[in-house]
């Protein structure tokens, strides 16, 4: 990683989306992104809604045009339609010909690619096995729901075992058992060695699996790093949840405790972590969790914004 | 090209599935039937109004579907958002477009050969034989094809840079125009200055010439149907389509999706 060149470099991409009347203002949705992402890392795009991780992927698909700026994956130019042959997408809140099966709108898909007939059908059939989609391959996807759709699309995505795959919000619309089927398929992606690009506003999707972040707010990049460069220095305490019979209420930490049902929970510093414990254990307390307090993603993206006012430029955590 | 088949038979696949298709070829053959009804009641010329009747119907109920299904095409797929993973795959956009075009196309094939038959069926059912010249009605049957092919076109064109509100009633209003594009070429208006009327001629060489395409009249009193007009009627609809659907690839390979 590093070495060789990057899976995808971004080159001062800008997007401007003309609005008003006679479409003479211009409202600006991505301003001068320079970033990679490295060949075989799982990189997280991570921003609130209408930051322009959306915008970022659609320029990289040539869905929508930049109004300035380049971009090249796999060290070719994103308008190269062969190049595609090689990546992935999974489109954000995916929708597709409700007539089809998720069988048939799979071996649709499969025939833009180069695959023999008895490849499709058996690649087809693996992926639906992969996503989960089995035992429903034979419904029109109009009876699916959000969650199912979601799969389809993942299923498309890899379809063609791509070495670059740009997911645009994978987890949205599922379940916690199917988010966690799509984070163990990033995974497997990543074993496999390919590259993986995704979008993201929930914080813990980033950290479970990303070897990086970048944050984008407001259309423009405000840091690349490590998700613990990134999100976890902003740790803010531990969260002690126990349960407690009897009568020992007279412990300074007691005080500080809510109680919600039967247990309670007190929330200590990181450094105060051991003592309470200590503590709790002495009352013959029962421990039931103790977790990390993270800032909700609105607290991180408004520290950043907050940031931003004081530093005009992005950052860039790591160094680089 | 094999993109191009790809999205032509998934086009075709969508209105075989659906539902619309099969009410519009209903009605024509309600229409077929209403034929039969009213040339009973025309005595000696039956077969004359069962062939323009049925004609017109194949033409209207093709038109119907050449406008709203063409206009459909690459708009529904826009606002549904069906395009998105398919662009990203290695496809070009003009190869979706001529596959889309070339679909609804194979579509318009299947019905109105399907109404032919119907057409021929009533005939059948009036005369009990078929004469020699009821051949030149199949060469009625391809005309309307071609004329709708070409609507299609149009429809596609529009639909790529206006709303489908819009590119209906553009697409409508062409096709009127064009019904009456040879009357534009010849007529003589005193009122009107020699400016005026070379403008109008202008836009009436632009205008896809339907008159080229009406046969209706001579097929239906059993008339002849000469072959270098069939072939004049298909070099026009290739290098007109060819010319619609180059300006809507180039228009639709800049389009921003949403």
């Amino acid at each position: 990683m590093g070495m060789s060149t990057p899976a995808i470099e971004i080159d001062g991409l800008s997007k401007e989306y003309p609005f008003g009347f006679l479409n003479l203002q211009k409202k600006r949705s991505l301003e001068n992104l320079t970033m990679q992402v490295e060949t075989g890392e799982v990189f997280g795009f991570l921003g609130p809604n209408g930051a322009g991780k959306s915008t970022t992927i659609k320029l990289l698909m040539r869905l929508i045009f930049p109004t300035s700026g380049t971009a090249r994956i796999l060290s070719k130019s994103i308008n190269d339609v062969r190049m595609h042959e090689r990546i992935g997408y999974l489109p954000e809140q995916p929708y597709f010909y409700d007539y089809l099966t998720a069988t048939e709108v799979l071996e649709y898909f499969a025939r833009f690619h180069q695959m023999t007939a008895a490849d499709r059908h058996e690649r087809v059939a693996k992926i639906l096995k992969k996503v989960g989609l089995e035992t429903a391959k034979k419904i029109q996807l109009r009876k699916y729901s959000k969650g199912m759709l979601q799969r389809v699309g993942l299923a498309q995505a890899i379809l063609h075992d791509p070495e670059v795959v740009v997911l645009d919000e994978p987890m949205s619309g599922l379940d916690p058992l199917g988010r966690r089927e799509v984070r163990d398929i990033i995974l497997e992606l990543k074993r496999a060695g390919k590259t993986v690009l995704f979008s993201t506003h929930i914080l813990t999707d980033a950290e479970m699996l990303c070897d990086r972040v970048g944050v984008i707010v407001g259309g423009k990049l405000r840091g690349v790093g490590t998700p613990g460069e990134m999100v976890g220095i902003q740790t803010q305490g531990m969260e002690i949840l126990f349960e407690l019979h009897g009568e020992t209420k007279n412990m300074p930490l007691f005080s500080r405790a809510m109680k919600t049902g039967e247990r309670y929970r007190v929330q200590v510093s990181e450094s105060e972590l051991y003592s309470a414990l200590d503590e709790l254990k002495a009352a013959g307390a029962r421990i039931l969790s103790v977790a990390q307090i993270k800032p909700t993603l609105e607290e991180f993206f408004m520290n950043l914004v907050e940031a931003d006012r004081a530093q005009a430029n992005a950052i860039d955590v790591s160094g680089k | 090209m094999k993109n191009v088949l790809t999205v032509a038979t998934n086009t075709f696949r969508e209105a075989v599935r659906d539902r619309v298709l099969y009410n519009l070829v209903f009605f024509a053959l309600l229409m077929m039937g209403a034929a039969i009804l009213v040339g009973q009641i025309s005595i000696g010329i039956e077969a004359s109004v069962i062939v323009s009747l049925g004609l017109t119907a194949i033409s209207v109920v093709g038109l119907f579907i050449a406008i709203f299904i063409g206009v459909g095409l690459v708009s529904k797929e826009m606002d549904k958002r069906t395009l998105y993973a398919l662009l990203a795959k290695p496809v070009k956009r003009w190869e979706f477009l001529l596959g889309k075009f070339v679909g609804l196309v194979m579509t318009l094939t299947v019905n109105t050969a399907a109404m032919a038959a119907g057409l021929y069926l009533a005939l059948w059912t009036v005369k009990h034989s078929f004469e020699k010249s009821d051949v030149y009605i199949l060469a009625a049957v391809y005309l309307i094809l071609l004329k709708l092919a070409l609507i299609v076109g149009l429809a596609l064109l529009f639909s790529c840079f206006t709303t489908p509100f819009l590119a209906i009633l553009f697409s409508a209003g062409i096709y009127v125009a064009g019904v009456f594009a040879q009357n534009l070429r010849t007529m003589s208006v005193v009122d009107l200055n020699a400016s005026t009327m070379k403008m109008l001629r202008g836009i009436s060489y632009l205008l896809p010439n339907f008159e080229n395409f009406n046969v209706m009249g001579t097929v239906a009193h059993g008339g002849v149907v000469p072959g270098a007009l069939i072939l004049n009627a298909t070099l026009y609809t290739l290098v007109y389509c060819a010319i619609v659907l180059t300006g809507a690839a180039a228009i639709f390979s800049r389009r921003n999706l949403k």
